[in-house]
């Protein structure tokens, strides 16, 4: 049983009006458990519906999306997935380690075992000494693993995740790479990856899922595997420039338009 | 935490000499204005500056430790003014709860359904140009002919309902505001847990909304005073302190100074109310950051 099954799907904005958006037409796409998808593509490409569509926080118009066998719909209502953000999206009012068991205390856990999870969480992400804190007196990379954290409390199966370390330095951003690699890991947790870094993506991934917009479809999908033990050298290494070559090669091709066009819009080239 | 604290002895002390200055003004005004007040470009504006218009400060506050009236066994006027201006307090606290409920609810409702918000807020504003004073006597009416179970309509909720009546409406639209200020991708995330509409709204639109709410329940307060002190003075309402201004400014002529004791009680009264949702404020903030507590 995949962990993503992803059938002609098509979402379109707005249907029938002159504001219509073809976000998504015609989308396959089907992650096995355990795997690490990126998907990557030019602002517009749909990248983020797909991601939302997984999450059953968009219907699609058309087509089927099931996880883990159920319906995207079921699957929500089982809280099957955990979701991080671009934004850590904290509750500023909870403690780090309130806003960890936040997933659990809608589920209704008695207190104890939420302060057991959130503990066990905590160790996780390497920031035990954290939890009575306030998420304002964290730095962004810190509250990021927070939300790392929280979206996997409940021990969901998958992980969704939009841009998570967008917002964050290169250095954070490099280092959080390889934190959420070990968490996953640890955690046996299938990853679909929304970014608009070409090196983040095939550092991460498996299979890097290349979109291109109007209308938002997939292009092609690149096999990378650099291996289980990915290192600060692994960065250096020759497959993983072969990867961003294939990936940007991809990237053009959705260009093929403007092929003069240098940088592509959208998708950071670093 | 020492920052803040210096912080608040600042505010304190230019709380005092803000009030300092005013009454410096005052008795400026007194020395130079015209005595039997001045026309400027021919419209008569500048007012009296007579002892019996404005009294030295001196002299409404030396009043305080006089007795009220002139028999043998009256009580001193600050003992008097006090038992008011606590009565009133019963009064506009009755009257901010009853508002605060109905204006807390009403926002919930119109996060609620789209469709209430649109029908209700013109009401809502409509309701707020009703002159307070019109609306008194009828209130009194309505509640004198109300028999519940039993419960008959006491005449001291009638002015604890106008007070409401004025509380309810900012309390209303900061919260409505406060509510709808939780960010879309907290919606999402709470969407994506599939939480039920009440925990979304317990767990986070509530606790996002308390920066809107505060300064919107001290509106709401400083309303309930003034719906309650002009019911009294609207409803003939006894022991409350808009009674008493009302009686005091008659005795104007021969008693100046007198009237203002009951003004500055009222003016207490509407400070301690604001000072507790103050107090409020800082219990409920004090987990916050810092940049929104301002």
């Amino acid at each position: 049983m995949s962990a993503v099954h992803v059938a002609g799907v098509s979402k379109i904005f707005n249907q029938g009006t002159p504001k219509q958006v073809d976000a998504l037409v015609d989308v396959n796409l089907t992650v096995e458990p355990g795997e690490f998808v990126s998907l990557i593509g030019p602002s517009g490409c749909g990248k983020s519906t797909l991601l939302r569509l997984i999450a059953n926080l968009l219907e699609p118009t058309t087509g089927a999306v099931t996880v883990n066998g159920k319906t995207a719909a079921q699957s929500r209502l089982d809280q099957d997935y955990g979701m991080a953000f671009q934004q850590a999206g904290l509750f500023d009012w909870r403690s780090v380690a309130k806003n960890i068991e936040l997933p659990l205390e809608l589920k209704g856990w008695d207190a104890e075992k939420r302060a057991a999870r959130a503990k066990e969480m905590l160790e996780l992400v390497k920031l035990p000494e954290f939890a009575d804190l306030m998420p304002w007196q964290l730095s962004g990379g810190m509250q990021q693993r927070i939300a790392i954290a929280r979206a996997l409390a409940a021990h969901p199966p998958l992980l969704l995740m939009d841009e998570p370390f967008g917002a964050l330095d290169e250095m954070t951003r490099e280092y959080m790479q390889g934190e959420l690699l070990r968490i996953c890991a640890e955690t046996k947790t299938t990853v679909v990856f929304v970014t608009h870094s070409i090196p983040e993506a095939v550092y991460l991934s498996n299979r890097v899922v290349v979109m291109s917009p109007r209308p938002g479809r997939i292009t092609e999908v690149i096999n990378v595997n650099l291996g289980e033990s990915r290192s600060e050298d692994t960065r250096a290494a020759d497959n993983f420039f072969a990867g961003i070559t294939a990936v940007r090669e991809a990237l053009r091709g959705t260009h093929a338009d403007h092929a003069n066009a240098g940088a592509i819009r959208g998708v950071e080239d670093r | 935490m020492n920052q803040q604290l210096r912080r608040a002895a600042y505010r304190t002390g230019m709380f005092f000499v803000s009030i300092a200055l005013v009454a410096v003004l005052w008795e400026l005004y007194k020395v130079v204005g015209p005595e039997k007040g001045g026309k400027l470009f021919g419209v008569a504006i500048l007012p009296r500056s007579n002892d019996t218009a404005m009294p030295h400060i001196w002299e409404m506050l030396s009043r305080y430790a006089e007795p009220e009236m002139r028999s043998p066994n009256s009580k001193l006027i600050w003992f008097v003014v006090l038992k008011g201006a606590f009565y009133s307090f019963r009064l506009a606290l009755v009257g901010f709860v009853i508002g605060s409920i109905i204006g807390v609810a009403l926002a919930a409702l119109m996060t609620r359904f789209k469709t209430m918000e649109r029908g209700l807020l013109p009401y809502l504003v409509i309701s707020q140009t009703v002159p307070l004073i019109a609306l008194a006597p009828l209130v009194v009416s309505w509640g004198g002919k109300l028999e519940i179970f039993g419960f008959t309509w006491p005449r001291w909720l009638s002015a604890s309902v106008l007070g409401a009546f004025l509380a309810f409406f900012p309390i209303a639209v900061g919260t409505l505001r406060g509510l709808k200020s939780a960010p879309a991708a907290s919606l999402e995330l709470m969407d994506s847990y599939a939480a039920s509409w009440k925990q979304t709204l317990f767990k986070l639109r509530f606790p996002a909304a308390i920066p809107y709410m505060v300064p919107a329940f001290k509106l709401g307060a400083s309303g309930a005073v003034i719906g309650v002190v002009v019911a009294e003075i609207s409803t003939g309402l006894k022991g409350g302190i808009g009674r008493l201004i009302i009686e005091y400014a008659r005795q104007a002529t021969g008693d100046p100074a007198k009237v203002f004791t009951a003004v500055f009680g009222a003016a207490g009264l509407g400070l301690g109310m604001a000072g507790l949702v103050a107090l409020a404020d800082v219990l409920l903030m004090r987990n916050r950051p810092k940049e929104t507590t301002t």
